[in-house]
């Protein structure tokens, strides 16, 4: 498990906690943020794409196998009974969770408020999105995003890898900030 | 009060359980991904328990790499898994 690292940013924007990152506060009963245009863009980007690949589940593709573990590990044919029970609604509920992303979240950016249904609803759908790309840039315990990004940017700044950490930084503090702000 | 036992008592061997008399348990793995602050967050929520116990299973998830957070019956390990797995944890299901 992690804790966030302390800075995000979306493509070449880079933001410290505390300094223009958006963030949900708790306002009364709901959790209140206020997305830029770029912002909303970029997260109605990856539940998108959440959406596309929960759509038609490629079973090689590792971020897939991590978001739909093996119940039986030892057993295979305890593991496929299990999935054939539960994979379908687990699906429908995923794809639910990362379309309420879409239709909260308006292009142009704006005020999200949700109530705690709905915060539990995105909350999940972060977390897929995070597994998805945390899987993708091969993120392990000992990683810490902000050197892998500063390393990346190096390399070169124009890259997918930058774009990808640069989200992933800016997913965590979101849900960090999601969290709290449910817990409150 | 019961009279004193008088007949032996056989104790079953515990090889002899048959299998599905066993506990089962719901096992949550370590990952490199999900937040602390969510996976206390999920405990509590799914399982209601108190915050410190929440806490305390989330730090055996990350310390040991892995904890029991539920037991019981067979059927009831598989919705807890399945929960999580709505939570997008990562749980298996064993024999206790």
């Amino acid at each position: 498990m992690t804790r966030p690292s302390c800075t995000a940013t979306v493509s070449g924007r880079r933001w410290t906690r505390g300094s223009g990152v958006t963030m949900f506060r708790r306002k009364g009963r709901h959790c209140v943020a206020y997305f830029d245009e770029h912002e909303a863009k970029v997260l109605r980007q990856c539940a998108a794409s959440m959406a596309a690949m929960l759509s038609d589940l490629d079973r090689e593709d590792p971020a897939v196998m991590r978001l739909f573990p093996d119940a039986y590990p030892q057993d295979p044919d305890e593991a496929a009974e299990f999935r054939r029970y539960t994979e379908d609604d687990l699906k429908a509920s995923k794809l639910e969770h990362v379309t309420t992303i879409l239709s909260d979240l308006v292009e142009s950016g704006g005020e999200v408020r949700l109530n705690e249904e709905a915060a539990d609803r995105w909350l999940r759908a972060l977390t897929d999105v995070r597994l998805t790309l945390g899987t993708r840039l091969g993120v392990e315990d000992d990683t810490d995003i902000e050197t892998e990004l500063d390393e990346a940017v190096l390399q070169d700044p124009t890259s997918v890898r930058v774009g990808q950490l640069s989200v992933y930084g800016f997913l965590t503090l979101l849900q960090e900030s999601l969290v709290a702000a449910l817990s409150r | 009060m019961a009279a004193p036992q008088t007949v032996p008592v056989e104790t079953p061997d515990v090889d002899e359980v048959p299998d599905a008399d066993r506990a089962w348990v719901t096992i949550v793995w370590n990952d490199p991904v999900n937040l602390m602050s969510y996976v206390t967050w999920v405990f509590q929520k799914l399982f209601g328990y108190s915050r410190s116990k929440a806490e305390r299973l989330m730090l055996d998830v990350h310390h040991k790499g892995k904890a029991i957070v539920s037991s019981g019956a067979r059927e009831r390990m598989e919705y807890d898994a399945s929960q999580l797995h709505g939570y997008g944890l990562w749980a298996t299901v064993d024999q206790g």
